[in-house]
């Protein structure tokens, strides 16, 4: 069959999403990025991963734009004044929103929520705020129809993130995705257990570490799409993965693969991205025409370029088949895979990324989470599914090992018993020693929960079952996550509490 | 050296006290009530040896003239605690407070302290004050779970260095009392919880909720009689009676419905428990 007219005919997909769909096939169809043989020899092994970014990158991945800035100035191109009360504010996010581009085609970030909407709600009562807030926040759930998309709260109390909070579990959306951004030193427990307790309802916020992420940029950080912590007033160029079990599928030994084989995928890739960032630099014009440039919400110089990395788990344990150790149980698997989590990051400190002046011309290392099509790939750097360690302290003091070299986003999720419900002090007890270790994102949702979170996004249950018996769906990303929930085996993940 | 028969620890509790801690289970108690959802952990093992030769893991063994268990071994498939012919488990390690709090140790930075729970630890006070004393030192807090036959006020240095007892409030009558329990009068309980009331180390109130066995109504009252004002700060649970692990005369007793909780619920309220749940 013919890819378009797959697309056009198809039952599953909404108008929306075929528009997507087909605009995607259209970019593939040209060839503008030089990919040299052994680029392609990798490719071809599945070793290097585009994650379906498109053959010819017309936006960055992931923007990041300064609203503050927007709230402060209004826009010109959008013919906006500064908001003066909070249905203005609302009603021009709700406008940038939908010029801000991405490569899911829908904004991946949405602000610090809380403190763009705080300075508004002195003269409303709780009641008030919240039916406007309400109508906001489905207003975003119903027309951002995927779920890589993110807005932070905190790290300081505010009303707005405790209204937001309370709507939140009310409403029961998937998007957007929430982050508390978390330090113990500045967020008040009863802020953070309502946050836990909130997730423990609807998924959302997930928590991250406040205190290691601020010191990544020289600017504030944001989180956007599926944990990517990234400089706000600008984003990621690109996300390109480094598909580790792939790459040990060739090796022809552990010590080929370490010193002959990562090192020289690892350049591979790296010319890979630079390519993909000078095309977009360079030449798609972005940069020159993008009002939020010429508004100053976004600025070249705050693009980074993401280099990822999935299936350490599988990768270490390909590798240490003829030993029977595993990833996350045995030492010396544990202490191989550290091995290449430190070529990796020595790679990326000291090869030189394009474009990239906030991250001194390097490209930062995140951890990619997965994509639908990955069979016994487990995210980044997690343990897989089914093989979590029985102790929860034990596995984060694990994951806090292995999250050390990566930057820009890198975590954790766990389903609980219901009873957490009832204690979510106990949870933050837990969410501080890990953080206090080194981890740097964590999230939870409750065991029998309708919203779950699939490798970083969230999806309802409801919504997948529909989606398997061929029904149409709202969210695009319920494609994604109807079939990485199968097969991950996702409904195994080890149920944690007591 | 102290030493104490340990059931279990567990090092994650949601469910014991404030904040994540790891509970540690001694095991004997002095009552036995009907509504033990761990029976096995009443009494202590006399070593017959009954149980030995039923376990299909071979995790247990007659070493001289006790019976010693394997924990490495083990199963946990709780033949050994059915066939036991007095509510007692093999699968017990006497330990040190040194000993138990290497195991605690292992889970910190993740709690902020340890639950002594059972059986009833209070069996074993010279022992919780030695765990208590090292627990303290790194900085984690510590609370009894008991069910307040101990007088507490016996034991002042035990009392500094925990942070409250959960009380588990039984009965009010004391032939109902006697009958639920086995135990010979309540009056040490009542004593008990003004005394933690008045030094401020009752944590919370615990009622396992059992229409026509268990007079909740009057416990919920007896309680705020005594405590008088603090009502207000002490939690109060409300445990809904599940026969899940039960033996004996209430095993096959229905949970109460819904409605009856909510009466107790607004019972409690009424009398001024702002803090009182259902569980
Ligand atoms: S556990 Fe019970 S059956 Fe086994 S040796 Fe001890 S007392 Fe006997
Ligand atoms: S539970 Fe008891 S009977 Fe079963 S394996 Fe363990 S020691 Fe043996």
């Amino acid at each position: 069959m013919n890819p378009v007219l797959d697309i056009i005919t198809s039952r599953k997909l909404t108008y929306e999403q075929k528009i997507m769909s087909l605009a995607h096939t259209a970019e593939d169809t040209v060839s503008v990025l030089p990919i040299p043989e052994k680029t392609k020899y990798y490719f071809d092994s599945n070793a290097i991963d585009d994650l379906y970014e498109g053959h010819a990158p017309y936006r960055p991945r992931y923007i990041m734009p300064d609203y503050e800035k927007f709230v402060k100035n209004g826009s010109e191109f959008l013919k906006i004044e500064p908001p003066q009360d909070l249905d203005e504010l609302l009603n021009s996010l709700m406008i940038l929103y939908k010029h801000v581009p991405s490569i899911t085609g829908f904004p991946v970030y949405l602000g610090n929520i809380d403190k763009l909407i705080e300075p508004f709600l002195d003269v409303l009562s709780d009641a008030e705020a919240k039916k406007k807030l309400r109508l906001f926040l489905n207003f975003l759930d119903r027309t951002i129809t995927d779920s890589f998309c993110h807005a932070n709260i905190g790290p300081e109390p505010t009303r707005a993130g405790k209204l937001i909070l309370e709507l939140e579990k009310e409403l029961q959306n998937a998007v957007p995705n929430f982050t508390l951004k978390y330090d113990p030193d500045i967020t008040p427990d009863e802020f953070a257990e309502l946050g836990i307790y909130t997730s423990l309802f609807c998924a959302n916020p997930a928590l991250c570490n406040h205190k290691v992420h601020a010191e990544t940029y020289s600017t504030d950080y944001g989180i956007s799409s599926c944990y990517n912590i990234l400089p706000i007033g600008g984003g990621a160029y690109t996300l390109s993965r480094l598909t580790l079990p792939g790459l040990a599928n060739v090796a022809t030994s552990t010590e080929q693969f370490l010193h002959q084989l990562l090192p020289d995928c690892l350049e591979a890739l790296g010319k890979y991205m630079n390519e993909r960032v000078s095309f977009l630099v360079e030449q798609s014009g972005f940069f020159e025409t993008s009002f939020l440039v010429k508004e100053g919400l976004i600025h070249p110089d705050n693009f980074v370029g993401m280099l990822g990395i999935t299936g350490l788990a599988e990768c270490t344990n390909i590798l240490m088949s003829d030993h029977g150790k595993r990833y996350g149980h045995d030492i010396e698997a544990d202490d191989l895979a550290d091995e290449i989590m430190t070529i990796i990051s020595d790679f990326a400190s000291q090869f030189p990324a394009k474009y990239s002046k906030i991250a001194n011309g390097r490209f930062m290392l995140h951890a990619q989470v997965g994509m639908d099509y990955d069979l016994g790939i487990t995210s980044g750097v997690r343990i897989p599914v089914g093989d979590e360690l029985e102790n929860i302290y034990d596995h984060l003091r694990h994951s806090a090992r292995f999250h050390r070299e990566i930057t820009t986003g890198c975590g954790d999720i766990f389903p609980f018993e219901t009873t957490g419900q009832n204690n979510p002090s106990a949870i933050l007890d837990i969410v501080k020693g890990a953080f206090t270790l080194g981890s740097k994102y964590i999230s939870f949702y409750e065991q029998n929960s309708d919203l779950v979170r699939i490798t970083g996004y969230l999806v309802k249950r409801s919504e997948m079952e529909k989606y398997r018996n061929e029904q149409v769906v709202l969210q695009g990303t319920t494609h994604l996550g109807a079939p990485n929930y199968d097969h991950n085996r996702l409904q195994n993940r080890k149920v944690r509490g007591v | 050296m102290t030493r104490a028969p340990i059931n279990k620890i567990i090092p994650l509790s949601l469910v014991d006290g404030p904040g994540n801690r790891t509970s540690i289970f001694l095991q004997g108690c002095n009552l036995a009530c009907a509504y033990c959802h761990n029976p096995e952990t009443q009494a202590v093992c006399n070593h017959c040896g009954i149980c030995v030769s039923g376990c299909p893991a071979g995790a247990l063994s007659i070493v001289g003239n006790r019976v010693t268990w394997d924990s490495t071994a083990c199963i946990q498939c709780d033949q050994c605690i059915n066939v036991c012919p007095t509510s007692a488990s093999p699968r017990v390690r006497n330990m040190t407070p040194e000993a138990v709090f290497q195991e605690v140790q292992k889970n910190i930075p993740f709690i902020r302290g340890i639950t002594v729970s059972g059986g009833e630890c209070t069996l074993y006070p010279n022992f919780i004050k030695e765990l208590f004393a090292i627990a303290n030192e790194h900085g984690l807090t510590c609370l009894i779970d008991s069910n307040g036959t101990t007088d507490f006020s016996r034991f002042p240095e035990l009392m500094a260095l925990s942070q409250g007892v959960m009380l588990d409030v039984k009965a009010w009558d004391e032939q109902t009392y006697q009958k639920l329990t086995k135990g010979p009068t309540n009056s040490v309980v009542k004593k008990n919880l003004q005394f933690l009331s008045d030094c401020n180390k009752l944590e919370e109130c615990r009622i396992v909720c059992v229409p026509g066995e268990v007079d909740a109504e009057d416990v919920i009252s007896g309680i705020s009689q005594i405590i008088g004002e603090k009502v207000r700060k002490v939690k109060l649970k409300l445990i809904k009676f599940r026969r899940f692990g039960v033996k004996g005369r209430l095993q096959n007793t229905p949970s109460p419905d819904d409605a009856y909780m909510q009466e107790l619920l607004q019972l409690a309220m009424d009398l001024g428990f702002e803090q009182a749940v259902i569980v």
